[in-house]
Order: C-alpha cells, then structure tokens, then sequence
C-alpha cells in the first residue's frame, strides 16, 4: 500500500446575532419567536423610499468583538450592497461591507488540551444585517417570515489555520465564551444565534507528492457537536474521495454540503450554475462612518478581561487545574464571583471546590447562575473559611452551601443551627474514645496485631467514635488520638 | 478613448441577475441604450483623477446614528396587506428548494 498522510485544513465563517434591542437599520425589536411578520417595518420589508439608519449600539457592540479579536479597526468604514435574489430578503440586496470592513488582520486564542493554546488568524469581521427566514413545508410552497430581517449580524472569518475537528470545536466555544463576556451576544447556537460554517479540505502527501482535496463548505450546523462531527466526517469522506477519484483542489469544484443531524452526514447541496454575481456596489442610502481615536478609546474601556486570559491567569496565580480553570472562566460572573470570594481572604482551590461541585450543582438545578443564588462572595469565603479551619468538614459545607441559598443567613451562623460544628476539643474527645475502645475490645486487639485486619480495625473504631458524636468528630483529631491510645 | 460597447450576452447576464425576461427586440434595443449610457459614463475618463481621493459617498457628512430604542412594528396584519399570497401569518412564496443565502 502506497504511503499515505494527510493534514486537515479547516477556516470558519462565522455569523453573529448581535443583542441590541432592535434592528440594525430599523427601530423594530428583535424578534424572539413572535407571531411570523410581527416585528417588521417599512423599512426591514424593503419598501419604496424608505431610509435605513444605523444602530449606533451593534456598531460599538461590532468593535469590541473586532477589538477582543485584536483585529486592526478601520478609521473609515462604510457600507455595500450585496445583490441578490431570494424570499427571504425583501430588499433583493443586503447591505454588508465589502472592501472597507469596519476591522481586519486580527487572531483568536484557543485552549487547547493540557493548558496549551493556539493563535487562530482572523481576516475580516464586520458588520451586515440578517435575512428572514423561509420555512420549508410539504407543500408545495414556502412560507417567509421576516422577523429575522435586519437583525444585526457580524461576520467573522478565520484563516484556514485549525486543523482538527476538536480545534473548530474550541474555536467555536472560545469565541461563544468571548462574545458572552462581552455581552454582545446570547451566542445560543441552537437559538441561530451563532452559526459556523466550515471550510474544509484535506493536504494528503502520498509518494512523496503532495495534493489538496477540493474544498467542501458546510451549512446547517446548530450545534457544537454538529460542527465538530461534521468535520470529522468531511476528513473521511475526502479521503475516501480522493482514493476513489483522485480529484483534487485543481481539476475538483469547491462544493456546498448540508449537516444531517439525524444521520450525522454531510450531503452535497444543489449546485449553482453559475458562481454568484453579487455586484456589491456602495449604499447609497447610507453614509460612512468615521471612527475616531476619542470614540475607540471610550469602546476599548467596555472591555473586560478575556476568558482565554482569566483562565491561564487561575492556572499560575491561584495554582488551579486547567480543568478547574476552564469550568471557573466558562461564564464570566461566575468568575467574577470565583474572584471576589478569593479577594474576601478565600483560598483559591477550597473556594473553587465549594463553588464547582456545589455551587454549580444548585445554580443548575434552579436553572440560574451562580451569582443569581443570592448569596454574597465574602459569605462563600467565610464558608471555606470555616471548612479550611477544620470548624466544619468538606461534607458539612456542602449542606450549609445549600442552606445558605435557602435562607440566606450566614455560614458560621448556618453551621450551629444545623449541628455541623465538628467537635475538635482533644480533652471531650479523648473521653469518647477511651468508652469507644473499652467497648470494643476485640477490634483493640486487631489493630494491635497489625496487618490488614489492622486498619480495618482501626476504620471501626473511628467510625465508632463518630458514630458517639453523630458525625460532628474531627476526624482527623480522632485519628490522633486513636494512634496515639493504640500506637 | 472610446468605450468598449457592452455586447447582447451581457444584457442578457445583467437580465438574469436581475430576474428580468426580455425579448429578442428588448434585448437589442438596451443594448444600444447601455451602450450609449457606458460611452457617455466613459467621459469621466478624460479627467484626471490622479490626486483624488475615491468618493464613498456624494454626501459630506459620515457618523448618521440613531438609538437603540425600539419603535413599534406594523404588526402582522398591515405587514402582509399587500402580500400577493399569505399562508396565515406568513408571505406564500412558490416552493425555493436550495437553502442559501448571505
């Protein structure tokens, strides 16, 4: 068999909603699943002598992505028509940008496994407005609804720099992750908020020569896993392709694939006689914008520390796993909240321990996050306080987490009302142990004997004692003592 | 310099870009209307332009902003008034069978 390697060459496009109260060039409220043709106006139904006007807050929104993006932001940006015929986009044109984008030349950070990132190039993003939407029947018609028209978008497109599915994947997340951040966008994929769109091929050296399969672009991904098993599958299916046919990037056309989720398969999607003609040509019903220094600045100062950087930043300040990192940095209030605590005197890991394993766990059985449970920072880090003392054990602050939610009182206040004050008086539990072990003189004996029946023994006798106490023992004080009555 | 004529195969392209039907006597006729349009365009030519900046606008005035305050909607009763076709709330277009799109 002839000696066979391949690398997957993988850039996105990238779609995203923008959260504005309204339109991009029109006042109607964006729409989120209204009665069909509710949220429409004059002007996003592309009528006669209509004007559009631009959003001021999705232009500012555009930058910070742009400028979290480390893209270069233009001076002077204007906007283009894009011609072309479909229902769903009244005006027969949308306007975008073409050759003045309003930022380009920027890159993206991603995690990677075992703490390691990698720089993704991004060419342009810029801003643009949303199409309707057709649904499709059995019938023999479509339906169109324009709720969706206008609504603002930004278009982000990478370099061909991933090359994995689990890099597109990361990619994906990373810049959900940033544009939540920011707040700029609800970044729901399954909502259309987000939506990517694959450009993949493969570079297969066999031989000793070096070949690229024609590329295959991707659409209807809603999801994160739909865009990394798409990936996947197309890496397959290009290889099978090639052994096939041999078609390459140059005697192959670039094709445009549709995701079945059902049967996780791409499938080739009607071709086009003709490339597009999109004519663009420069909107005459809108005038350029000009941003200057002042205006930047002031946007710059709406910027917030980036996950990717808040991440790596809990990994060598606060000691944390990178694991721990990434489920801490997922959201940016919980990490907000992570911090205060950690600021209030918490210690880093307990406090991370506390708010991952329960804190998560509560937030997620009431459908909120983690900072909507009502209880404060400083009251999580007196609570890993008191479980760092040894005052209450780790099982304990679980119980008083959850009671801090109910009640709202505070934890020292919680862990005597519930009786979870672990009892480390060396004198009281002295007493204990001593009837414990004049009690059971046969597992006394075993432990002296040494072995495994030993330790088995000795687990008793621990058990016993908490047992005596109703589990409010530390029992690490009681393992002193023990060892040192049967030592 | 005198323009190069646009030719009846690209009266026919721009036709279909823009989901025009023409016959055979339209097609000729614009033709030579277009062809006039573009020598009449091909004036500008004869200027010199070498230290002109590109216009991207006629108007001398960038930054038109509005708010972001929502302003009510027609609803969707007056939307769909001059619909040649509904489907309940929905425009009734004839079936598109290829997903594309910006």
């Amino acid at each position: 068999m002839a000696e066979l390697d391949y690398k997957v060459v993988v850039g996105l496009e990238i779609h995203v909603h923008l959260c504005t109260k309204t339109k991009m060039f029109c006042g109607c409220a964006l729409s989120f699943g209204e009665e069909a043709n509710s949220r429409v106006c004059p002007v996003c139904l592309g009528m006669p002598g209509v004007l559009p006007v631009m959003n001021k807050q999705a232009l500012e929104y555009a930058i910070m992505v742009a400028m979290a993006l480390n893209c270069e932001i233009a001076e002077f940006t204007k906007w283009d028509r894009k011609s072309y015929y479909y229902p769903d986009l009244p005006k027969n044109y949308q306007i975008s940008q073409y050759d003045l984008p309003l930022s380009a030349n920027g890159f993206i950070e991603i995690p990677l496994e075992g703490g390691k990132t990698k720089r993704i190039g991004i060419i342009r993003a810029h801003l643009e407005e949303d199409a309707g939407k057709n649904v499709h029947s059995e019938a023999n018609f479509s339906q169109v609804d324009l709720n969706r028209a206008g609504t603002p978008l930004l278009e982000i497109v990478t370099c061909p720099d991933m090359n994995s599915a689990s890099e597109v994947r990361a990619l994906a997340v990373e810049l959900q992750r940033i544009v939540r951040y920011l707040g700029v966008s609800e970044g729901d994929m399954q909502k259309g908020h987000m939506r990517f769109e694959p450009n993949i091929n493969l570079i297969i050296t066999k031989n000793g020569a070096e070949y690229k399969t024609p590329i295959a672009e991707v659409k209807n991904l809603n999801s994160f896993r739909a865009l990394e098993r798409s990936v996947e599958y197309e890496v397959q299916r290009q290889l099978d392709e090639f052994a096939e046919t041999g078609k390459t990037i140059e005697t192959g056309n670039k094709t445009t694939r549709g995701w079945v989720d059902e049967r996780e398969v791409t499938v080739l999607q009607r071709k086009k006689e003709e490339a597009p003609d999109y004519r663009y040509f420069p909107e005459p019903d809108l005038v350029p914008v000009k941003l200057t220094k002042e205006w930047l600045a002031e946007i710059r100062g709406h910027l917030c520390e980036l996950p990717i950087n808040k991440q790596i930043r809990y990994v060598t300040e606060y000691k944390l796993s990178d694991y721990d990192a990434g489920v801490l940095t997922a959201e940016r209030f919980t990490a907000e909240f992570f911090e205060q605590s950690v600021a209030a005197g918490g210690e880093p890991k307990r406090v991370c321990n506390l708010l991952t394993q329960t804190g998560l766990k509560i937030a997620k059985e009431r459908g909120c996050g983690v900072c909507d449970l009502g209880i404060k920072a400083e009251s999580l880090s007196e609570l890993s306080k008191i479980v760092e003392s040894g005052t209450v054990s780790s099982s304990a602050a679980v119980s008083i987490f959850e009671a801090m939610v109910e009640t709202g009182k505070e934890p020292d206040i919680l862990a005597e009302e519930l009786n979870l004050i672990q009892k480390s008086d060396a004198g009281e539990l002295e007493l204990i142990v001593e009837h414990v072990l004049a009690d059971n003189a046969k597992a006394v004996k075993d432990v002296k004997i040494g072995g495994k029946k030993s330790k088995k023994a000795h687990g008793f006798l621990l058990g016993q004692v908490m047992q005596k106490t109703r589990g409010q023992a530390n029992p690490k004080v009681v393992s002193e003592i023990l060892d040192k009555k049967l030592g | 310099m005198m323009a190069k004529r646009i030719d009846e195969a690209q009266v026919r392209k721009v036709a279909k870009l823009s989901r025009l039907a023409l016959t055979e006597a339209e097609v000729e006729e614009f033709t030579e209307q277009l062809s006039a349009i573009l020598d009449y365009a091909e004036k500008m030519n004869e200027l010199d332009t070498e230290n002109v900046e590109p216009l991207a606008h006629c108007l001398p005035i960038n930054n038109v902003f509005r708010d972001d305050c929502i302003k009510e909607s027609l609803g969707t009763e007056k939307t769909l008034a001059n619909a040649p076709q509904r489907d309940g709330e929905f425009f009734k277009v004839p079936k598109i069978l290829d997903g594309s799109g910006g």
